[in-house]
């Protein structure tokens, strides 16, 4: 009776309502935190220089195997399943220690990923001269530097490392002179040929044959002259550089004895982990992690970095935030300020709100239907004919997935911006109307400056929701592995028309496109890691922009 | 009139800072006796109310109103809560319009158009009829572009310097000028309520309007905030006509020349201040004046 009664009174005094909510809030931040905390631990520590150990594997009534390899992980597996997996474990034992081993040199291989038996992996130890190579191909090469080729000589020994450093140092260097030449002179000079080919094509379909009028001809050819011979100075240029980059060679031996002779030119860069000291792996930390977030993806985007995928996600939501904000506000305007509020305004709010709802891969379809198929193809038609049959606007490209996301978050903007206006106190419009403004002037001069915060969240709303998507996105515009940015030094500087790479698609394409799945796990969490991060950049911008403005446009205090 | 006095004693209301409390105070008795002649009928009338009918849907808010408003005099409509006043103050410059179902008929004729007239710009009718609110609305932004706003909007001068001269006049007029000439470009809202409302009359007469209406202009002030209103609203009455709407009667007791009770939609009693305070003609008037009601 007694503690029936205290329990109602507990109950009663509100204190159990305290805890439940506060429970709510904190489990929600401790999952928030923890998500943040995984992804980037798992991601973020890809990059750590692991140490290299140096084995041998003897499994029992097998040959052993020497292997030199980085740990990546180990779990405890019941010795059934081992057995059932074929593995000779002893029954008697319940559960074994299997580690998870990166062995690299998968041309020698076939795989660089492979599972051990703790217990039987024996003789370990973590020689200082355990070399890692990161290749252009293959994956990393794990050995032992024998000797260099350098400049027609060759060094062993204790001199060769020394040497190969400065070798490596000199052709990652001329390797990057050749990317630039590449990618960005000779890409230039190729650019200008195609718009030459077009300009050539724009004549003939408008009908003036070279023989008629030649001299547009004439200057295109003139022109064309200039870009072939600039090219052929370039690829003179690139040529030596080529030479002078082969000029250097290594042999390693692997752990099996195995001798491999590398050309420096296939190697991006070598390391000696268990030769490093705290400082030289932080270093290299860094350096690796710059490498990630400012490099393109090499191998299938299992290597490298993720730097267009970064460009193109930010691009995107950027243009997507130009299409939707004016088109959003200019909607909420007339639905809260002009339209006569009444049944139809009303079933317009609900039409807006259901938008909303709609699964996003619908709007992908939409805007594969509408805006790439239909605007695009008739863009095409009437302003590139001389393209044909290659599509310029009529494929999936940036400015459709943009122009889609804007349709797929502009409920959103709507909303917010309505809900802006209808804060406005009635006294500061009366105000300027008693001033002798006229509606749309009252508008522009006092309503919308200070309804923009209003418009600001909305905008927070939809970056938040257009940087996450992708479904909708590999409908009308991203692709796995985009040749170049949609902004670059050609003019007209921005190609709206060009595909482009998104973090989010990224994610999904490592981590279920790879042909890699153990090197590109780590790159997932990192790459996940990394498109929250650049969100939370997104909208920490558009919060300061917010929060200036509602300082700017405090409502009236009384 | 012996709360009057003491709400106008400069003793126990000055504001330490403010050293010419003494003479206005003073300024405002004479007035009061200047005015105990005075007859509307000698007066210039700005504004004429003509047999004025308003409707909020069915219920009718204005009953037959026949009312003139004497130039260059204050003019304050007292009556309880939902008598219509601040609905025939809004009448003037047709802030009415704003509020859907809101029919009216009559006429309002200022000098001697009709401002109901179709041909009218409501928005022109608004520059020559100014109004300050119940509570001070300044806009979101600097004590300067407040009172340049009507400017802005009316298209008048533009240069920087015009714009100067036109802003510091009309603080002046409203008495501001010396408290926030040095902070010109900080934002309205760091104002006091009081200095707010000194604001609105500045942003009001940067216009250069022939009325002002006023509704309710010191319900939400503190006394010393509310004398310098009403000092500023007896200095203004010399250039504009002053149309007012109040519920402290004390205050239309103070400053105005004329005061119309209005009841329920009705005007009950129209006239010399002084009369209507001391000697009404209706025992309406005198039941509300004396407090029995309302």
């Amino acid at each position: 009776m007694q503690d029936a009664r205290s329990v109602r009174a507990y109950m009663k005094s509100g204190q159990p309502y305290v805890w439940l909510t506060a429970g709510a809030i904190a489990a929600s931040i401790i999952i928030t935190v923890a998500l943040l905390l995984l992804t980037m631990a798992r991601g973020v520590a890809h990059f750590w220089p692991a140490d290299l150990v140096l084995a041998s594997y003897q499994a029992p009534h097998a040959q052993a195997q020497p292997v030199l390899a980085e740990f990546r992980s180990s779990e405890e597996v019941t010795s059934a399943r081992l057995k059932n997996a074929g593995l000779p474990v002893d029954e008697a034992q319940d559960f074994y220690e299997r580690i998870l081993l990166k062995i690299g040199n998968r041309d020698l291989g076939g795989v660089d990923f492979r599972y051990v038996i703790s217990d039987w992996l024996v003789d370990r130890s973590t020689p200082a001269d355990a070399v890692v190579w990161e290749r252009l191909e293959w994956g990393n090469l794990h050995g032992f530097l024998q000797s260099v080729q350098f400049d027609g000589r060759t060094i062993e020994g204790d001199e060769a490392w020394e040497r190969y450093r400065q070798a490596q140092k000199r052709a990652s260097a001329l390797r990057h002179k050749i990317e630039r030449i590449e990618k960005k002179e000779i890409g230039r000079i190729n650019y200008q040929m195609e718009q030459l080919r077009l300009s050539e094509r724009r004549l003939e379909i408008d009908g003036l044959s070279r023989a008629d009028v030649p001299e547009p001809y004439l200057a295109l050819d003139a022109r064309r002259q200039e870009l072939d011979q600039s090219y052929a100075l370039l690829s003179e240029e690139r040529a030596r550089l080529y030479r002078a980059l082969g000029r250097d060679s290594l042999i390693a031996r692997t752990a099996s004895g195995q001798e491999v002779s590398m050309p420096l030119s296939k190697l991006v860069t070598g390391y000696r982990p268990n030769d490093m000291n705290l400082l030289d792996k932080v270093l290299h930390w860094f350096g690796k992690l710059w490498e990630f977030v400012s490099e393109d993806p090499r191998e299938a985007n299992t290597e490298g970095g993720i730097f267009p995928a970064i460009f193109g996600t930010v691009m995107m939501v950027l243009l997507m935030s130009v299409f939707v904000t004016p088109f959003g506000i200019l909607a909420a305007l007339y639905l809260r300020e002009y339209a006569k509020q009444g049944a139809v305004t009303r079933a317009i709010r609900i039409a807006v709100n259901n938008l909303a709802g709609v699964p996003s891969i619908v709007y992908g379809m939409f805007g594969l239907g509408f805006f790439v198929y239909f605007l695009g193809g008739n863009l095409d038609r009437l302003f590139y004919p001389e393209a044909g049959p290659a599509p310029v606007f009529g494929t999936p490209g940036i400015l459709w997935s943009s122009l889609t996301l804007a349709l797929l978050t502009l409920p959103v903007v709507i909303v917010a911006t309505e809900e802006g206006l209808a804060r406005i106190p009635r006294s500061v419009r009366e105000a300027s109307l008693a001033l002798g403004a006229t509606k749309a002037e009252t508008l522009w001069r006092v309503v919308l400056p200070m309804a923009s915060p209003a418009m600001m969240t909305g905008l927070i709303l939809a970056i938040a929701r257009a940087a996450g998507e992708v479904a909708p996105l590999m409908l009308v515009g991203v692709v796995k592995l985009a040749p170049s940015l949609a902004l670059d030094g050609n003019a007209p500087f921005l190609h709206l028309d060009r595909k482009f790479m998104h973090l989010g698609f990224h994610i999904y394409d490592v981590g279920f496109q790879s042909p890699n799945v153990e090197a590109a796990r780590p790159l997932v969490y990192a790459t996940s890691f990394l498109l929250v991060l650049v969100i939370i950049l997104l909208n920490m911008t558009a919060i300061s922009i917010r929060n200036r403005l509602r300082e700017r446009y405090r409502a009236l205090e009384h | 009139m012996n709360k009057n006095q003491s709400a106008a004693d400069p003793k126990t209301m000055t504001h330490p800072q403010d050293t010419t409390q003494n003479s206005r105070a003073i300024k405002i008795e004479t007035m009061q006796r200047e005015r105990l002649s005075t007859r509307i009928e000698d007066e210039k009338i700005a504004l004429e109310v003509d047999n004025l009918n308003l409707f909020y849907s069915a219920k009718q808010a204005l009953k037959g109103i026949n009312l003139q408003i004497p130039e260059n005099k204050v003019t304050a409509f007292i009556g309880p809560s939902g008598c219509g006043k601040s609905t025939l103050l809004r009448c003037f410059n047709r802030m009415n319009d704003l509020i859907e179902d809101c029919r009216v008929d009559g006429q309002i004729r200022l000098g001697d158009k009709n401002i109901f007239d179709r041909d009218v710009d409501v928005a022109l009718l608004r520059r020559r009829v100014g109004m300050v609110f119940q509570k001070p609305n300044p806009f979101p932004k600097s004590i300067y572009e407040n009172v340049a706003y009507g400017l802005r909007l009316a298209g008048g001068p533009q240069k920087r310097r015009d714009l100067d001269e036109t802003v510091e006049w009309a603080l002046k007029g409203a008495a501001l000028w010396d408290e926030v000439k040095d902070r010109l470009d900080d934002s309205a809202l760091g104002l006091s309520g009081g200095q707010q409302q000194r604001l609105i009359i500045a942003r009001a007469i940067a216009v250069h309007p022939e009325v002002i209406l006023l509704d309710e202009p010191c319900s939400a002030l503190d006394p010393i905030s509310t004398l310098k209103v009403e000092e500023l609203i007896n200095e203004l009455k010399r250039d504009y006509t002053i149309v007012m709407v109040t519920h402290n009667m004390q205050q239309a007791a103070r400053v105005s020349d004329y005061t119309a009770f209005m009841y329920v939609g009705d005007l009950v009693e129209y006239g010399n201040t002084d009369k209507i305070f001391t000697s009404p003609s209706k025992k309406q008037t005198e039941d509300y004046i004396t407090g029995r009601y309302g």
